[in-house]
């Protein structure tokens, strides 16, 4: 068992933090790697990539969006409450070397598994240049732990509620117009990344993605994960979750991970019948 | 002459007993196992049949070497519980045994009355007797050994893991198995489904090895969570790696990443392992299609075809390029499939999938095979008929065509010797590695293979590890059976 430690709501309630209980994950954990979780026994197996670790603490902390039925269960565990299991640390983790300047560009929950890519690059030597983006001011998070480990912060919002009036590519076109980039990390939706990946593709920009297919075992077992990376198969959960983002193809992605769009609707539907009653 | 042997054939055929099985149109939409077992007069009946030989060569035949006249003797005295004990001197997994063993080519496969007619139904004969055992709650009773003080980290909760630790235990040592999923079992648990292998039957035999002293971790990865080096100075004294060969292999033709085109891994770990067949009470979905192509005939793809039956697909069809005599799953699997309303699509080969404009798989083009010259396997080659290519529809495709080395943990371990396959080099008597205090076995050895050879392989390692932790100081590597 694996005991919240602490919980935090964000952005409406739509985004939880929960710094939980794994001593062992805690200790090996590095930026870019992920966990899964499962709440209890009927549960599903979630992988979730990490927002930070805490060794001496024995904890690590996920920080994820609300979108189906696992995730309004997980949402439903309070402090003190327990996830039946977590396992990990799963996944390669980032690549952190000094390279230059280098773009850390994160939207929606994105932004948190781009909190400590970000921090690794910065404590790596690198100057960092930071995008983040969210569709309102009340769903960004994370702003001033990111504006901590950047020598520079962008803040975007959809609807102007909050630093520039528009997307994190409009900021980061200026960004690679104006500056020498090495790198460009890029975490968010899958659309975001693929967008991103097509503006520094020209300039020849290295870009790394982190991916988010769906997946069962994390191990290289299931094979669900696959992605198509430079026209072969590599299983995001041990090859990945970081790609390089000029050689994804983020369209059969974006498929891939509407296979069960029909399933978890249903769920999630089941699932607040369930409260309901 | 010919005649008088045909009648008795006829007659010895219908002397071996026949389980019980739960009938086709019934089981073919429920997830309860199929095969209901023998009453003890079945068992009696059958029991009788055995010639009790001199020289038993099904004894041969069988990977832990159980002695089968002996065990069956008892079965025909009645002697049920002095019978599971005897079975448990050399296996102590025999419920899971009993039921998935491939037995036509092991024990019953050397079997003297397999010359002239049927042979007698040791599997069944075994399962009845650890039934039995295990509805009256009959442990294994063997005195507790003295305590050696020694540890030994077993990676893997599969069929090979569980026969280390078991052996272990009797011999006093101390196990740690550890898991890297959520429950213990291995393919037992993630692979077989409850309809071949009810699950509670492996959380009993996980259970008495826990009640004899095991410790079970589950959800430790060893490669990421813990290595092999923090495993030694953890105080391990040695190491037992049985991780299976769990990468699946895909067919690398167009269309293979379409929505609907799933690994048997991960079709069968969702089903099995999460439960989804239960969906929505259990919260993993499960993949449905009204007309299912499994690729493959082993018995992987048996038991992913018969899953997909029974979640309510209104054909499965089992795409295989060679023919039926060379399909490598259990002659009952086969048989039960089909009686189950498989269809076999034999002699024929995929060669791109089609999708539509969502990405979702509609359509298989394969092309007809025929077998020509024999291949390394000794098996025909089948070779494609040019310009015989022709689309089946399908809205959800299993691949079963095997599996290859998971590089997880091998990867993350220097020294650890492997083939060119990415198998770890392993004494085939003994089950060490080039790593001094690491033994391995089961499918991360010899690539895909069954329970009851990974759970041979467990034992031979177990008594080289028991070997090896009492004769400390000596550096020879050779041990001795």
């Amino acid at each position: 068992m694996h005991q919240i430690v602490r919980r935090e709501e964000m952005a409406n309630g739509n985004v939880i933090l929960n710094e939980i209980e794994a001593p062992y994950i805690a200790r090996k954990a590095k930026p870019g790697q992920f966990v899964i979780l499962k709440a209890d026994e009927r549960g599903e197996r979630i992988p979730l990539t990490m927002a930070d670790t805490d060794p001496e603490r024995g904890t690590i902390t996920v920080i994820y969006k609300v979108v189906g039925k696992s995730t309004e269960l997980f949402k439903s565990l309070k402090e003190g409450d327990s996830y039946q299991d977590a396992v990990g640390p799963l996944g390669q983790p980032t690549h952190l070397e000094k390279v230059g300047t280098v773009a850390c560009v994160g939207g929606g929950t994105g932004i948190a598994v781009l909190y400590p890519i970000t921090r690794g690059l910065k404590r790596a030597g690198n100057r960092v240049i930071s995008i983040i983006g969210a569709r309102t001011a009340d769903r960004l998070f994370l702003e001033e732990e990111m504006r901590a480990v950047s020598d520079e912060l962008f803040v975007c919002t959809d609807d102007g509620s909050r630093g520039h009036h528009g997307f994190v590519t409009e900021i980061l076109k200026k960004v690679l117009e104006e500056e020498t980039l090495s790198l460009v990390v890029a975490v968010g939706p899958v659309l975001m990344m693929k967008l991103i990946s097509e503006m520094t593709r020209p300039r020849g920009v290295k870009t790394i993605v982190s991916l988010n297919p769906i997946m069962i075992d994390g191990t290289g077992m299931c094979g669900g994960c696959r992605v198509l990376v430079d026209g072969e198969n590599r299983f995001a959960c041990v090859d990945g979750p970081e790609f390089d983002g000029h050689k994804v193809d983020f369209d059969q992605l974006m498929q891939r991970l509407g296979a069960y769009q029909s399933e978890e609707r249903k769920s999630s539907e089941a699932h607040r019948c369930r409260l309901e009653r | 002459m010919a005649e008088n042997e045909d009648l008795a054939e006829k007659e010895r055929e219908k002397n071996r007993v026949a389980m019980p099985e739960q009938e086709p149109e019934e089981r073919r939409r429920n997830f309860e196992e199929v095969p209901l077992g023998y009453t003890p007069e079945m068992a009696v009946a059958e029991a009788s049949r055995c010639l009790q030989c001199k020289s038993p060569t099904c004894i041969e035949g069988c990977p832990v070497e159980i002695d089968i006249p002996a065990f069956i003797r008892l079965i025909k005295e009645e002697k049920f519980d002095e019978a599971i004990r005897k079975i448990w001197e050399k296996n102590r997994l025999p419920a899971i045994c009993g039921r998935v063993c491939p037995q036509e080519t092991q024990c019953e496969g050397r079997c003297l009355l397999a010359k002239k007619g049927r042979p007698i139904a040791i599997g069944n004969l075994e399962r009845f007797a650890a039934d039995s055992a295990r509805e009256k709650g009959l442990k294994d009773l063997s005195p507790k050994p003295e305590p050696s003080g020694k540890r030994v980290a077993i990676v893997g909760s599969g069929p090979a893991g569980l026969t280390v630790a078991a052996d272990l235990l009797a011999r006093g040592h101390q196990v740690t198995i550890f898991e890297a999923l959520h429950k213990p079992g291995g393919v037992l648990v993630y692979g077989i489904p409850e309809f071949r292998l009810p699950k509670e039957i492996v959380a009993d035999e996980v259970e008495s090895l826990e009640d004899q002293g095991a410790e079970i971790r589950c959800n430790t990865v060893i490669g990421r969570t813990i290595t092999m080096d923090e495993l030694f100075e953890e105080g391990y004294d040695a190491i037992f790696i049985g991780v299976g060969a769990g990468l699946p292999r895909f067919m690398n033709i167009p269309g293979e990443n379409l929505v609907g085109i799933l690994s048997a891994n991960e079709y069968l770990t969702r089903a099995n392992l999460m439960k989804a067949y239960q969906f929505p009470e259990y919260d993993t979905p499960m993949p449905k299609g009204k007309n299912v192509v499994v690729l493959g005939a082993g018995n992987v793809a048996m038991d992913s075809a018969r899953t997909a039956m029974r979640l309510g697909a209104d054909s499965v069809r089992i795409v295989y390029r060679r023919s039926r005599y060379e399909m490598p799953a259990r002659a009952a699997e086969i048989h039960h499939a089909e009686e189950e309303g498989v269809e076999f699509l034999l002699l024929t080969n995929p060669t791109r999938f089609l999708g539509d404009d969502e990405g979702r798989v509609v359509g298989m083009e394969c092309i007809r095979m025929e077998l020509g010259e024999p291949d390394a396997s000794g098996r025909r080659r089948p070779v494609p008929i040019q310009g015989s290519e022709f689309e089946i529809p399908c809205d959800l495709v299993i691949i079963a065509v095997g599996t290859g080395a998971n590089p997880l943990l091998t990867r993350s371990t220097d020294g650890l010797e492997l083939n060119r396959r990415g198998y770890i080099v392993a004494d085939p008597e003994t089950g060490e590695t080039s790593i001094e205090g690491v033994w391995a076995g089961g499918d991360i050895v010899t690539g895909s293979a069954t329970v009851i050879e990974a759970m041979g392989a467990g034992r031979r390692a177990a008594r080289s590890i028991h070997e090896r932790l009492t004769r400390d100081l000596q550096p020879s590597k050779s041990v001795e059976d």
